[in-house]
């Protein structure tokens, strides 16, 4: 579990989580970044970039 | 063997990657791209004890330029930065394959409003406008008639991007609402879908649904033939039936395979990383 940077709801975490993945807050529908996972540390997730994906 | 991760966002492509490797006993060094200042001669050191980079940057820019560097560093990448760099522009991807021989949909590029007009004129409605760079199937316009055409040069030539102004026009491949995507590498196909939709684009990114698509013998050659055309490597490679066979839109770099995961019975990432553990083999011998 870890706090949204966004709303500060509580975010329900995967156990595989990894530094660099994107989660989602359920409450105010914020992407968040995993930067640390030992203890989990959320952020706002980048913006969506238009060179992004394939 | 270690296996350096160059990245800026884990996906579940890149998760079920790091799964697998990690499962077989391989080290993983995740290099944030965000992160690293990439010198001219000496690599960072997060790449002192990596037997082979793997580019899974969303981003096309740092996905091409990191590339060049790592190569530069005498580090084993895959994709090779020739790959990146013809694979992340459209106009270079469309032309490689031309230049290959491999069948590939009527385009041209302009680089005004009015001769892009001309082509639009010449192709006639509906054809196709898309950006140079970009993906998911982002700002590809389907035209159908010149007044929309017109609309949507007006905005690209005031809105975009210089990219933008890179007029990138293609004929309109009335396929049977589905194409093909096979995951190949170098040119050996690891898995094939069909992404099926209502709407004229069929990405999976804009919600095609996906099912397990058996490549027949005039497939499985221009596989090989796009594959070798863009410098080989792990390569998602694209293809619409045009009833008499088939046509190559365009050959992805730093392919998303979660949809080919799901769609098929091949456990993808256990095939791609048998491939790095034989490019390690021959790139770093013992």
């Amino acid at each position: 579990m870890a706090e949204c940077v966004e709303c500060g709801a509580d975010v329900a975490l995967h156990d595989d989580l990894e530094i660099g993945e994107i989660v989602d807050c359920t409450t105010c529908g914020a992407e968040l970044e995993v930067v640390d996972v030992n203890p989990p540390v959320l952020e706002k997730a980048p913006e969506l970039e238009e060179d992004w994906g394939e | 063997m270690n296996v350096g991760i160059l990245y800026s966002r884990i996906r579940k492509d890149e998760k079920l990657l790091l799964a697998e490797l990690r499962e077989r006993g391989h080290e993983v060094t995740k290099i944030d791209v965000r992160k690293v200042q990439f010198g001219l001669t000496e690599p960072p050191e997060i790449f002192d004890d990596v037997d082979i980079v793997l580019d899974r940057c969303l981003a096309t820019s740092r996905s091409k330029y990191a590339t060049q560097y790592v190569a530069a560093y005498g580090i084993p990448v895959i994709n090779s930065p020739e790959t990146a760099e013809v694979c992340a522009d459209k106009a270079k991807n469309s032309l490689a394959l031309a230049q290959a021989g491999v069948p590939t949909p009527a385009t041209d590029v302009a680089f005004t409003k009015e001769s892009a007009m001309e082509s639009i004129e010449k192709f006639g409605y509906p054809c196709v406008l898309k950006p140079v760079v970009g993906s998911w199937g982002r700002l590809m316009a389907k035209l159908d008639s010149r007044d929309a055409a017109e609309a949507i040069l007006e905005h690209k030539a005031t809105l975009g991007h210089y990219e933008h102004k890179v007029f990138y026009i293609q004929e309109f491949v009335d396929k049977p609402g589905r194409d093909i995507r096979v995951l190949a590498t170098d040119g050996e196909p690891v898995a094939a879908m069909v992404r099926s939709s209502d709407h004229w684009l069929t990405n999976a990114a804009k919600g095609a649904t996906t099912e397990a698509f058996e490549l027949d013998d005039e497939a499985l050659e221009l596989v090989k033939k796009a594959s070798d055309a863009v410098g080989g490597g792990l390569l998602g490679i694209d293809l619409m039936e045009t009833g008499d066979g088939y046509t190559v839109h365009e050959v992805n770099h730093t392919v998303e395979f979660k949809a080919l995961t799901d769609a098929t019975d091949v456990d993808v990432p256990a095939k791609v990383v048998d491939w790095l553990e034989s490019k390690v083999k021959v790139e770093v011998p013992a």
